[in-house]
Parts: structure tokens; sequence; C-alpha cells
């Protein structure tokens, strides 16, 4: 919106390519790139698209502890940590680099719902009040943070894929089991952010 | 170990498996980092990794996530379709191969954990990474949670309905 304002102002200044990146993408572009991940990863390499058997490959490398679903030849997967950590670092290129000057456009009443619970920090990706070191030692932020990464990586290797393995890569497949997995990720997620987490954001 | 063995175990519970016969020196690692790169960027820049826009996705409050999931989801059967029409092989001159996966519980039960965890922190596993490069340092404790959850799931397995 601040944009379009400084557009209608100084018509003769045009946007420069760098600060048109920098805005935020809209999703017609970024869904069909990250489409574009499917065919990518097989013709480079074979590659089946997905990121949550990552954490198995973690657990296999460090602490297999004798655990059968940790046996396996977990070198072979290397590739699959190699993407992961292209990830963060295209997560640091695109904060350091490409970073939007503005504070993120929130839904209104998602922005009233969160300020009842305390949340008034909504200028970044995160809010901050949730998510911060201080934060992590309030049940609130302890529930959050450490709670809801347990339940994202029991229930990723329980259902055998995360987004990019079933909602993305299954479906693109036409695999039905994983559009009973995505049903069931979206369920399990309105079932959370309507009912559950009013609760624990009141915490 | 026996490689048909391993294949098999490493494709249970519908893992995302890698069979390529060639055996590749370290480097050609290189084009999954870019890839990978490529990837971490545009989940920053569309926001995919914002807390704030899965609140608004589970609470229908805006299409954006929905429209990068269903488009991504379109091109994704575009392309696969192609790729089988044409027989497109890989770069090495290998046939690409599709694993099916199979149905389980777990599909069930793991999926509505999942999406319950999905919900609380904002992210799956792949925004855990870049938002951890964007510089919010406290979700590596996410991630490691989530490291630490898959293993209590290794652990668990057996006594699990699948």
């Amino acid at each position: 919106m601040m944009q379009s304002i400084k557009l209608k102002k100084n018509k003769k200044k045009k946007m420069s390519l760098i600060e048109f990146i920098n805005q935020p993408w809209k999703w017609y572009v970024a869904g069909p790139l990250i489409g574009l991940t499917v065919p990518t990863l097989l013709i480079i390499g074979n590659k089946s698209f997905g990121i949550s058997s990552s954490l198995r490959h973690v657990c296999a490398a460090c602490l297999p502890a004798n655990i059968p679903f940790f046996k396996y030849d977990w070198k072979k997967e290397i590739w699959n940590m190699v993407f992961v950590i292209g990830i963060f670092l295209g997560g640091i290129i695109a904060m350091q680099l490409l970073t939007n000057p503005n504070p993120i456009q929130v839904n209104s009443n998602l922005v009233k719902e969160l300020t009842g619970y305390g949340i008034t920090d909504i200028n970044g990706l995160l809010p901050t009040q949730i998510f911060s070191w201080d934060s992590l030692l309030t049940l609130r932020g302890f529930i959050m943070i450490v709670l809801g990464g347990f339940m994202v990586g029991f229930g990723t290797r329980y259902a055998g894929g995360c987004t990019s393995g079933h909602a993305i890569m299954g479906l693109s497949t036409l695999q039905w089991p994983s559009l009973v997995a995505t049903c069931c990720f979206m369920a399990g997620g309105f079932l959370m952010a309507n009912f559950i987490l009013p609760f624990i954001l009141s915490l | 170990m026996n490689n048909q063995n391993d294949l098999i175990l490493r494709e249970k519970d519908a893992m995302c498996v890698n069979e390529s016969e060639l055996q590749h020196k370290w480097y050609h690692n290189f084009k999954y980092l870019i890839v990978g790169i490529a990837f971490g960027i545009v989940f920053v820049k569309a926001e995919i990794i914002s807390w704030f826009r899965i609140q608004e996705m589970f609470r229908l409050q805006s299409f954006h996530m929905y429209g990068i999931i269903g488009s991504a989801v379109i091109v994704g059967i575009i392309s696969v379709f192609l790729i089988k029409k044409f027989n497109v092989k890989t770069i090495y001159g290998e046939t690409i191969v599709f694993h099916p996966k199979t149905f389980s519980k777990g599909q069930i039960y793991g999926g509505l954990l999942f999406g319950l965890g999905w919900a609380i922190t904002g992210a799956c596993p792949g925004p855990l990474y870049a938002t951890i490069g964007t510089g919010a340092t406290v979700v590596v404790v996410t991630l490691l949670s989530a490291i630490f959850g898959t293993w209590i799931y290794g652990l668990l397995r057996d006594k699990l309905p699948h």
C-alpha cells in the first residue's frame, strides 16, 4: 500500500528493479517456482522432493541408537541434507540482501485477535513476543516453541511426509495417500488455530 | 548392507528415496545446494515462512497460501505429466523413477498431529530452516525439538498403529 501511494505522488520516479524484487512476492510467482522444484530435483538426479525426511537423516547420522527406523544408509540421502542447508542459506541471503523495507501486511481481524493476547509486534515474519529466547522460559513460549516443534517432527515422520513430500510431491504424482495426509494436515491446523491456540496464546 | 534390502528399508513409510544407480563424487551435491538456496529465497520473499500467513491460512483470512500450494501442485502435476509423456531423462541419462506411496493410518494420525504442530509453530520443516537463516535463532530450538520428535517416533514406531 505504501508503495502505491509513493508511485502516485512521484509519477516521474520509477521503482528500481531491486525495489521491485524486495517487495513481498505474489502467490502466482512463488507457487509455480515451488512447483518447479518437483521436476528440477527429478531431472538433476532422480530425487523425490521432500523435506521432513531430513529430520530422519539427522537422527540416523547422529544418534541411530540401534533403532531399526534409523538403520539405513543415510549417506545416500546426503543430497537432502545439502538441500536443506541450501534453504537455510537462502533464508540468510533473502533477509540480508532482498529484505522488504516495509512491515508485513497482516489481516486486520487477525491483528485484532492477536492484540488481545498481547501480541502487538507485527512487523516481521514472526511474532517476537512468542518466538524469542526470553519467551522460551514462559509456559506459552515453551509450548509454542518446544511442544510445537516436537509435534511437527513426530507428526511428519508418522505421516511419512510434510507439505513438500505429500501436499506438493505426492499430489503432483496423483497419490491418494498424499491427499489423505494433506487433508489431515489442514484439519489439524484448522482445529489448532481456531479452537486450541486461543487458550495457548492466552497463557 | 545389501543394496536391495536397504532400498526397501528406506522406502518404508512413504519416505522419499534417492535412487540413482550412479555413484557420484561429493561435489555433485552442489546442485542441490543451489536449488535449496533458490527455494529458501522464495520461502522468505513470498512470506511462506511467516507465522502470520499460516494463521491467516487456517482462519481463511487470506488466499495467499492456498494460491501458493495450489499453483505449486498444478505446476507439479503438469511437470510430472510431461516427464512421463516425453520420457524425460535425468541429466545423466537415467530413467526418472516414481515411487508409489503406500497408505498407512500414520497418514491420518501423524497428519493430524503435524497439522496441530504446524498451526502452533507456523512452520512446516522447510520453513524452519529458512526462518533460522533470517535470524530468528530461537527457532533452532524448534528444529531440535522436531528432530527429537522424529527420534521418539522412531523409538515408538512398532507400538503405533499403521
